[in-house]
């Protein structure tokens, strides 16, 4: 033994180490590879050896080949040996080797299980470092789950090496073992405050990392990071925090609001520019997210583009970068703030860093308007000119082309102008962009009608010369191009002035050197060209020689394209050489062909939108996955297959048969379907209604005498070819613009009526010059893309089905269940022997324990059921505001331990989360705050209706100013068919409510209304009912709670009213219900007519998301007023709002079952104090019942409990004592934030009495 | 997250290549060498960002690098990773070397390159930023050395 301990270390020193590894590369520079080969024999020769030593400094050396690219997976066993090895230098060159070479599939990787478990609990700090370090290269889901909770331990390690060693793994296990967040959440959680600053950021770091994917299942954490952005001091916590925080403020725009003042210090502040740049980025991202509702943070923007303008100043590349990087983002929602820093940026296009060019040129594309466009491109044109890099030269050509194009054509002026850019583009060298100009040429051509005559005048030079375009085999890309000139000059040849030049350029015999199928527009459109000269040339009988000349010229050019190899191009020209053959003998007898030959080419084409296709909806009624006829079975399949090929075919010329009868349609039914056609399209959302010539569309070729070609007025000649002329169009548009401002004020009759026709193209309202100011050259004409009718919107999923985090997308504010306090670990593993993975899971699976699947088998099972408790979850989140599991059903826990936890509850986090983010400095909800404003008026209102109160007399007692704000009260509603005596009634179910607590009358009650006015003018009053919920009492979420609207209508004028249309204006969390088919703007029809004086009701439903929040909405009611001799149109606007009050429902309950439910500690305490209320305690409680939808459990005294219910299944639960005119108001709920909202609404009840 | 760390000399040679994500030997010696390819025709007095991250991952990688005299220090990162911040840590990686090799050059990283990997292990573990202090890192990769130290005299 000791002789062989001897041995080995004299075998040891002749061994080669690392260093004489590399020396001898280094040393055979000409035979690398071979000299390599001859080491890893060496080495092989090692790895045999049973001395430790010996193979450490052989798997050292293979760490080092791997990094040179040579495969050394094949020593993954030997790896693992040295990995076991006792000693912390050859343990380290193992765990080194693995994480370099070790990865999922490595089957060896299965083995060391027991020994990375052994380093991460020995009593060598350093053993388990580098076991951590190592395993967190090549964490497989096996591992992971076999080595949680060992992990899990270390993260409360003595020793902050370890803790943050093992708190920065815990990320790597949760990916591959998402099942393990839950558990070791609250322990990571912990760690973020860690005395040990390492250990924090690391915990910062792992939780930045998880909440970037999945962001709103941390956003409980947002007071805790608040507090540590406020107390750290080292620069990468704060960083990565800022940058979390970035993330979340898109969730919860209070967080938002509560960020921008700490933030802006910082900024102010911090000498870092890494911290600097962050802060700026995150109120960047807190600005975008609060651009809707709040106006008043235009310092804050300021600021940001200020710093960023120094940063974009600075001679550092780096800070130029990130400033311009930065700048983009604003840009979106902030336009105007970056576009007066123009200067800067078209300064930034000449930097000769390629980056930062680049970037700047992605600023561009952001900052053009109608005004500057001109001058911008004219830059970059020059910049395309002096590029030196082709890929630079590129990426300016897309992106002029991009600026130009963008939001369809918006601010383009003048198309001549476009056009000639586009051909001055085709001189660029070695573009590969040809197909783009091409694309372009076509597009403009087509959709701008009143541009093709100059664009077939462009494009027949462009013909003309383009030996330029084809002469340098390098240019290949450009001759795309060719592609579109000779398509347009053939579509559009009526507008050619030489038909002939053009047509004679094109059958050149240098056009058979152009691709295939490029060749194959030529002949096509050489034949439309030659349709075009026929009907030029005929009927003067001086010209018909010419028209012969013609037909000749193609039979002795076209032979040269039907010799083509390319099938296309063959085909095309017989198909057309045998045609004019055919008229050329028709030509000597002096017949007339002209008329048929162009017919050949009649009809015009529309361009069509892209998804055009994918959107046509699939009629009802079709299953495109039936069988349409059963399946053949597997015997008879081939002959079947041959029958069905025979029918196909004999199907298909049937259907040729049958298309000219179709076309036979008359006239007069043509129209009319044109007609019904139209009257969708117009109702129809998705059908771009922008172009005034979507009409056009339908029509005919014959209709083509439709379009408005302006004549062009232009003094200067422009067609001069192979000059530059984009830049006379710019002096030229400038002296237009002058010109038009000097006829602006003689005008201006005339100019209101241009610009009608200019705001039909959509108009950009953020360009901070006077956009009004510009008119188009000439009227633009763009034809819109055709979509289908009933298209359907677009539902594109991008997100990555295969994205791990996916999986790490689990609610972490639910408390942890105790069975899932710890992670399910296997309780023994098989021994040590090499085995196959499938054998290793048999093994498991054998194992008697129900709930220890194999890894694959859990896997599925787990996604599974994930991607279900996502979607539900998901739901309940938005529904909820994030106040945790309030509502959710309990669940058993056996099924769900590993995932979800099983009591409804929510937890102290979502709640602080929310009482932290109210206390927010601005008020959190535009809405929450304007309902105090308006809310005392209708209580008083409601306290003076006679008890029995009529509409009419409501109207009476309610103050001046009705004009658009009133809003509901409330009033219980059990069921749906006491509606109809509703007005009748209106305070009886008030009374009822209160006789379930209440034993005795003390008093009358005092009168109380539900209907409030909701508008009136000289002609029609809206009363609004109470809103009364309908509602899904088992909390199905997916379809959407409903509250019901009854609103009486009353005619107050003596004229009749009819054609009632009422509508409201949705809000993302409130959805008029509207019948299928209707569009999410469509009004609904009122189905009555209203005689002088008489009113009527109508129910409206409305869907709700959320109702912690009261809501209000705008709406107009239509109407039409017919008197004898005349009929108006009027409009009456109004505002319906919903307090959190009318989401509730009446519901009893029993004094035990609400115990039960008080004591169950899933509620969440409110209190609220009355002052100075002196009436009798039962008028209180019936107030509180009629009002707000509360019904009496028990009355003890002057002591009553009260239950309610919300829509979506939150029990509310009041307990209200009175002493000495004091009213206190205890209350429960699951959710606060309802309860909060409620609370005030009582209070607001209770103020005006 | 860090994707990957590469160095490699004004020739393209690998002196480190650590990847945390695992792609097969070919396909890392293809990433070398067009990241090479990318950044060594990059100026000296550019910016240290490219956008070059389709090698790997997606689009919404950055390559973050600095450039030592002989060597190129590439970093590939993801959006969570502040850029300056990359930069400052590829400072502290320098320093660190610096420090433990007594005025590093490449033929240290060369000859070395277990040590190199050592050192990084104890600021970057798993793609994520393990420690920033280098006084830390140092004590940490100190304290280990001694212990092999130890380990040979036995």
């Amino acid at each position: 033994m000791a002789l062989k301990i001897v041995k080995g270390s004299i075998d040891r020193m002749f061994d080669k180490n690392l260093q004489d590894l590399v020396r001898g590369i280094r040393n055979h520079k000409e035979d690398e590879a071979k000299y390599i080969s001859t080491c890893i024999d060496e080495i092989k020769q090692e790895l045999k050896q049973d001395n430790i030593a010996v193979k450490a400094n052989a798997v050292c050396k293979l760490t080092y080949l791997q990094m040179l690219g040579y495969d050394v997976s094949w020593a993954a066993f030997n790896i693992v040996e040295v990995m076991s090895s006792s000693k912390f230098t050859y343990k380290r060159i193992g765990y080194l080797a693995a994480s370099q070479c070790f990865h999922e599939s490595t089957d060896v990787i299965m083995l060391t299980t027991n020994q990375i478990r052994k380093d991460l609990s020995s009593p060598n700090q350093y053993d388990t470092g580098v076991a951590l370090t190592g395993l967190s290269c090549f964490v497989t889901p096996d591992l992971a789950r076999d080595l949680a909770n060992d992990i899990m331990t270390l993260m409360s390690h003595t020793k902050p090496y370890i803790r943050k060693k093992a708190v920065l793994i815990m990320y790597k296990v949760f990916l591959k073992y998402p099942e393990s967040l839950r558990p070791a959440f609250p322990r990571l959680k912990e760690k973020l405050e860690d005395p040990d600053p390492g250990v924090q950021s690391a915990a910062v770091n792992v939780i930045c990392e998880l909440a970037r994917r999945n962001p709103k299942n941390y956003l409980s954490l947002a007071p805790l990071f608040f507090k540590l952005m406020t107390s750290s001091t080292n620069n990468w916590v704060l960083i990565k925090i800022i940058k979390l925080f970035g993330a979340l403020t898109p969730l919860e725009p209070r967080l938002g609001k509560k960020l921008i003042e700490p933030l802006t210090n910082l900024i102010h502040s911090t000498s870092a520019m890494s911290l600097l740049y962050e802060c700026v980025n995150t109120v960047i991202a807190v600005l975008i997210s609060l651009s809707s509702g709040m106006p008043n943070h235009s310092a804050s923007i300021q600021l940001c583009v200020q710093k960023l303008r120094i940063l974009i100043e600075d001679s550092d590349q780096n800070l130029k970068y990130l400033g311009l990087l930065a700048m983009s983002k604003i840009l979106k929602t902030h336009p105007k703030s970056v576009q007066s820093h123009k200067d800067l940026i078209l300064q930034c296009l000449d930097d000769k860093d390629e980056s930062i060019r680049l970037r700047a040129l992605d600023l561009l594309y952001g900052m053009v308007s109608k005004k500057n466009l001109m001058e911008i491109v004219k830059k970059l044109m020059l910049h395309v000119d002096k590029a030196e890099g082709t890929t630079y030269r590129d990426e300016l050509l897309t992106k002029i082309i991009d600026i130009c194009s963008q939001s369809n054509y918006q601010y383009i002026t003048n198309f001549e102008w476009y056009i000639s850019i586009l051909v001055e583009l085709t001189r660029l060298e070695g573009t590969r962009h040809g197909h783009l100009i091409a694309s372009q040429m076509l597009d403009v051509a087509i959709r701008v009608k009143a541009i093709r005559a100059f664009a077939v005048a462009q494009m027949a030079t462009l013909l003309d010369n383009a030996h330029l375009l084809t002469g340098n085999t390098q240019r290949n890309g450009i001759c795309e191009v060719l592609y579109a000139a000779a398509w347009i000059c053939g579509e559009f040849s009526e507008h050619l002035e030489e038909p002939m030049v053009t047509l004679e350029a094109m059958l050149r015999p240098k056009v058979a050197t152009l691709p295939g199928h490029i060749q194959a527009v030529y002949v096509q459109n050489a034949a439309k060209l030659f349709a075009t000269v026929l009907r030029g040339h005929e009927g003067v009988p001086a010209d018909s020689m010419v028209a012969q000349e013609t037909s000749q010229l193609l039979i002795d050019r076209l032979p040269l394209f039907v010799q083509s190899s390319n099938l296309e191009v063959q085909e095309r020209a017989s198909c057309i050489l045998q045609l004019v053959k055919y008229i050329q003998k028709l030509q000597q007898k002096d017949v007339e062909v002209a008329e048929e030959v162009t017919a050949l080419f009649a009809g015009e084409l529309n361009p069509v939108a892209p998804k055009a296709q994918k959107k046509v909806p699939v009629p009802e009624g079709l299953d495109l996955d039936v069988w349409i006829n059963e399946p053949p079975s597997g015997s008879e399949s081939e002959d079947e297959g041959r029958k069905s090929k025979g029918k196909a075919v004999f199907a298909k010329e049937e259907s040729r048969h049958t298309k000219p009868r179709y076309t036979e349609v008359d006239e007069k039914e043509l129209a009319k379907r044109r007609e019904v056609r139209k009257a969708e399209q117009a109702n129809n959302p998705f059908y771009i209604k922008a172009s005034p010539s979507s009409q056009k569309v339908y029509q005919d070729g014959v209709g083509v005498e439709h379009i408005p070609v302006v004549q062009i007025d232009l003094s200067v000649p422009l067609k001069v070819p192979g000059m530059p002329m984009s830049d006379q169009y710019v002096k030229l548009e400038e002296e237009r613009r002058e010109r038009n401002k000097a006829d602006k004020k003689k005008k201006k009759d005339k100019k209101k009526r241009e610009k009608g026709e200019k705001g039909r193209r959509r108009r950009g309202d953020s360009g901070p010059e006077s956009e009004e100011d510009i008119t188009p050259a000439h009227m633009v004409d763009i034809v819109t893309e055709e979509m289908p009718e009933n298209a359907l919107p677009s539902d594109d999923d991008d997100k990555d089905p295969n994205d791990p985090h996916k999986a790490l997308n689990i609610d972490l504010d639910k408390p942890l269940a105790d069975s899932e306090k710890k992670l399910p670990v296997r309780s023994h593993r098989p021994d040590e022997v090499l085995k196959s993975p499938m054998e290793d899971r048999q093994v498991v699976e054998v194992v008697p324990e129900p709930k220890k699947k194999t890894g694959k088998e859990k896997k599925e099972k787990k996604d599974r059921k994930k991607s279900k408790e996502k979607k539900k979850k998901h739901k309940q989140e938005e529904e909820e505001d994030l106040m945790g599991a309030g509502s959710e059903e309990p669940v058993q826990p056996e099924e769900t331990k590993e995932v979800a936890a099983p009591p409804p509850a929510s937890t102290p986090e979502a709640s602080d989360l929310d009482f932290w983010l109210s206390n927010a400095p601005v008020p959190s909800n535009p809405q929450a705050a304007a309902a105090p404003a308006s809310t005392p008026r209708t209580a008083s209102g409601m306290a003076a209706v006679a008890p029995d109160s009529e509409p009419e007399e409501a109207k009476d007692t309610e103050p001046e100013e009705t004009k658009s704000s009133t809003h509901k009260k409330k009033k219980q509603k059990k069921e749906k068919k006491k509606k109809k005596h509703h007005h009748n009634h209106s305070d009886g179910a008030g009374d009822e409510s209160v006789q379930n607590g209440t034993v005795e009358e003390e008093e009358p009650l005092p009168p109380m209304s539900n209907y409030a006015l909701l508008a009136e003018n000289s002609y029609i009053k809206m009363m609004k009912q109470d809103a009364d919920k309908v509602c899904d009492i088992q909390g199905n979420l997916q379809d959407g709670s409903q509250v019901v609207v009854s609103v009486i209508f009353e005619n107050k004028c003596d004229s009749f009213i009819k054609s009632m249309e009422f509508n409201v204006l949705d809000s993302l969390n409130s959805k008029l219900q509207r019948p299928d088919g209707a569009g999410p703007h469509d009004g609904l029809i009122v189905p009555f007519q209203l005689p002088p004086g008489i009113s009527n009701e109508a129910r409206f439903i409305f869907s709700v998301q959320n109702i912690v929040m009261p809501q209000k909405l705008k709406g107009t009611l239509t109407f039409i007023v017919k008197t004898d001799d005349s009929s108006t149109h009027e409009k009456l606007d109004f505002k319906l709002h919903f307090t959190c009050t009318s989401y509730l429902i009446t519901t009893p309950c029993y004094s035990d079952a609400y115990s039960k439910l008080l004591e169950s500690g899933d509620l969440k305490g409110c209190s609220l104090k009355l002052e100075g209320v002196n009436q009798p305690f039962h008028h209180l409680l019936a107030r509180i019942c009629f009002h707000h939808h509360f019904s009496v459990v028990e009355r003890i005294d002057s002591c009553a409990s009260m239950y309610s219910r919300s829509i979506q299944g939150h029990h509310m639960c009041l307990l209200v004592k009175t002493a000495d005119q004091t009213v206190s108001i205890d209350a429960k709920c699951d959710e606060p934030g309802l309860l909060g909202n409620v609370l005030d609404e009582i209070k607001l009840t209770f103020s005006q009495c | 997250m860090i994707k990957a760390i590469l160095i490699f000399n004004n020739h393209g040679k690998p002196r480190l290549s650590k990847f945390y994500e695992h792609y097969s030997e070919d396909t890392e010696q293809q990433i070398i060498r067009e990241t090479f390819h990318l950044v060594s025709k990059r100026d000296e007095n550019v910016c240290n960002f490219l956008e070059g991250g389709m090698l790997i991952g997606g689009s919404e990688n950055k390559l973050i690098y600095r450039h030592y005299a002989t060597l190129y220090f590439v970093f590939c990162v993801d959006s969570s990773e502040s850029e300056l911040g990359i930069l400052d840590l590829i400072q502290v990686f320098v320093e660190t070397l610096d420090k433990c090799f007594e005025n590093v050059c490449e033929l240290d990283l060369i000859f070395h390159v277990d040590k190199v990997h050592n050192i990084l292990a104890e600021m970057v573990m798993g793609g994520m930023v393990l420690e920033t202090n280098m006084n830390e890192i140092i004590t940490q990769v100190d304290a280990q050395n001694k212990m092999e130290k130890s380990e040979v005299r036995l």
